[in-house]
């Protein structure tokens, strides 16, 4: 490599943002990210002082209603309740949450992978529809036709719930598309993991979103595997954040177990999209503690590993957090818990009691 | 009624449904300043601008995935694909999504596009650009697949599958794109997707042909009539998906015999499809075997003599037309 191309500064670059946030170094260790953390902790305490605490109170709701309802789904997962793929989003709930409670929910759209059962709760599908449809019931969000990686809501914005690994982020920049054709100021959020990156329509969908600057933010969960493939072993750049440079879009690393610092972040790569319209890649960094699905015995990796990650747990790190700057008591997390824990005992039975879709159901909602 | 060439009648429907529908919008490769590669969009972009007729990067899976993706958000797009032959790197945005998704959102969401461009063999364009893939298409629930061949079934049914709430697999055939033909100028015209055209009367023998080979099979008809006064019925089904297998059953009551010509590959093909719906359907009325021609089960060569012996042409219909009434 000439030298002189190495010394050229990031300002020289044509494509250089004002807003530009990444820094060439690449936290991913935990240890390190934790170090981040505590830097900005007082600003992170202030900022929950400023929020609103119903907001608060229902963002960590929704992340424990997560993390229980997910660990109930391998607990009928085991006793043959729910058939096929299940794909778990324990130690992932930082993310949704952050982001999908930062949208618009009457004017923005969301987009996932098949890792998707916490984002659609997020999004506004109930529990209830959500584990009818993992039970392959008639009253399921897609009335069983779908499944655990198949969820979607028209009523909500959330375009599913989709299979293939990256086909959703060529899918999503066309809502973002969408939205720029219609001028309405909707704004898309698009969820893939990692792997995904390895795809060609990762590239080609980053390449068009900024030549036409839709208004999307592209979020990678990065949880480090592509099912039993390390980030490490699969991907000649590890650091996707600065993929986006590729295209001249606007890249960040996130903390994924921090899910103020994922809110923010969302918010930031909303308003850009919303006011400039102009598309951001977010690289989420986060884990994710069970296996890639309810088949998968986890031997690429060891415990000692994920339990490293596991003390920053996000959900523990913002309880921590919320009680440091004293707007919750652990009275007020128990009763979060249990009503937590309530809905999902509810959203179990609503499933078990209702019926299987008729055999009608086989071909409808197919018309050739 | 004025005389077009398929390719202005294409153009006649595009513009038309562009002017009706503000939802509709034109994108691919070199469909807006070049104005097409083939010209089936000439003049759009400047009638239209830039965000109703849209050129992208080289990139099939990527705007195959932003149309559906707009189609979900309820656009009406339609997609060209240079030629249907790269519409394999997008395959996966057809039919794992574009097909499937009405039903695993169980009928939420509906992906009202068309992806046109030409399909079939050009003029020696060798393997990797002459291929027919209807069959491929076809077989996925969930798509419609339209094959026009003449100028005013080309608008019509153009129309109708830019007004249709489904993904459309719209099949075009270079050769044909400069044929001429009476088409109505009516902006209300259209022909419903999954009925068929009798495109010749006969009584002693059908031809079911679509796409680029029913102006063979007619000149085919002309030719069995004049030497060896044999009337031959030519089908022409229009759309593969849905079939309308009602009229080729009903012509083969009439003729007892049935010639199927396509340009696509045999094995698991279109003819194959009929064949065993029609042996379903007419079993006891066939008085012969029925009888396939397709594309040679080979790459598409090069070589012009090569690339001849691979194609249906008049003197093969004319055989199998002589085989199955025992001439």
């Amino acid at each position: 490599m000439p030298k002189e191309a190495a010394k050229t500064k990031r300002s020289d670059s044509p494509f250089n943002h004002k807003a530009r946030a990444i820094e060439p170094v690449d936290v991913f260790d935990p240890d390190e990210a934790q170090a981040e953390y505590l830097k900005r902790k007082k600003s992170q305490l202030a900022l929950i002082k400023k929020t609103d605490k119903a907001l608060l109170e229902e963002m960590l709701y929704q992340m424990i209603l997560g993390r229980i309802f997910e660990e109930r789904c391998a607990e009928v997962y085991r006793l043959g309740k729910i058939g096929g793929f299940c794909h778990l989003y324990i130690g992932q709930e930082a993310v949704a949450v952050g982001a999908i409670t930062a949208i618009d929910k009457k004017r923005d759209y969301v987009i996932v992978a098949y890792r998707d059962h916490v984002q659609a709760m997020v999004a506004g599908i109930s529990p209830e529809a959500v584990m009818a449809e993992l039970y392959g019931k008639a009253t399921g969000c897609v009335k069983g036709k779908g499944g655990s990686m198949h969820l979607f809501s028209k009523e909500h914005g959330f375009f599913g719930g989709h299979g293939i690994v990256g086909g959703q982020i060529g899918v999503g920049t066309g809502l973002a598309f969408a939205q720029k054709y219609r001028n309405d100021g909707g704004v898309t959020l698009c969820f893939f993991g990692e792997a995904a990156v390895n795809q060609g329509i990762f590239h080609e969908s980053l390449n068009m979103a900024q030549l036409w600057k839709l208004p999307i933010v592209y979020i990678c969960e990065n949880n480090q595997y592509g099912m039993g493939t390390s980030l490490k072993r699969a991907m000649s750049l590890a650091n996707i954040a600065r993929k986006a440079d590729s295209y001249g879009m606007y890249g960040e690393f996130v903390d994924g177990m921090d899910v103020m610092a994922v809110r923010q972040a969302t918010m930031k790569a909303i308003e850009r999209a919303r006011n400039e319209s102009l598309p951001s890649l977010l690289e989420v960094r986060c884990y994710r503690y069970m296996g890639h699905s309810m088949s998968d015995p986890g031997k690429y990796r060891t415990v000692e590993e994920i339990k490293k990650y596991q003390q920053r747990d996000p959900i523990l790190l913002f309880k921590d957090s919320l009680k440091e700057a004293g707007v919750f008591d652990d009275s007020e997390f128990e009763q979060i818990e249990q009503r937590a824990r309530k809905r999902v005992e509810e959203a179990v039975e609503f499933a078990e009691k209702s019926p299987f879709p008729s055999e009608d159901e086989l071909l409808t909602d197919v018309l050739v | 009624m004025a005389e077009l060439t398929m390719r202005d009648a294409l153009n006649q429907a595009l513009r038309e449904e562009l002017l009706r529908d503000e939802r509709v919008f034109i994108m691919g490769e070199e469909v807006a300043q070049y104005d097409g590669a083939y010209k089936v969009t000439r003049g759009l972009w400047r009638e239209f601008g830039d965000k109703r007729v849209i050129d992208t990067p080289i990139s099939e899976l990527g705007f195959a995935a932003i149309g559906v993706g707009a189609a979900m958000a309820g656009l009406r797009p339609v997609i060209e694909f240079m030629t249907w032959n790269f519409s394999i790197l997008a395959a996966d945005q057809i039919i794992n999504h574009a097909a499937k998704m009405l039903y695993m959102s169980g009928g939420q969401f509906n992906i009202p596009i068309v992806f046109r461009g030409p399909n079939g063999s050009a003029y020696q364009v060798s393997s990797q650009h002459s291929q027919a893939l209807e069959a491929m298409y076809a077989n996925f629930p969930g798509l419609k697949v339209v094959m026009p061949s003449t100028p005013a079934d080309a608008k019509g049914l153009l129309k109708s599958a830019i007004r249709d709430d489904n993904p459309v697999i719209f099949l075009e055939q270079e050769k044909l794109y400069g044929t001429k033909g009476e088409v109505p100028d009516d902006p209300d015209f259209t022909i419903p997707l999954g009925v068929a055209d009798v495109k010749r009367q006969g009584k002693d023998c059908t031809i079911v042909a679509r796409s680029l080979t029913v102006p063979i099979a007619l000149q085919a008809a002309e030719k069995i009539e004049k030497e060896y006064g044999v009337s031959c019925e030519v089908v022409d089904p229009r759309t593969i998906k849905p079939l309308d297998i009602d009229t080729i059953v009903n012509s083969v009551k009439k003729t007892n015999r049935l010639v199927i010509v396509e340009e696509s590959h045999q094995f698991c093909g279109v003819a194959a499809e009929i064949t065993a719906q029609v042996n379903e359907k007419a079993f006891d009325y066939l008085d012969a075997p029925i009888k396939r021609i397709s594309s040679a089960e080979a790459p598409m060569p090069y070589a012009r003599n090569l690339e001849a012996a691979a194609l249906p042409d008049v003197a093969k219909i004319v055989a199998a037309v002589k085989e199955v009434c025992y001439l």
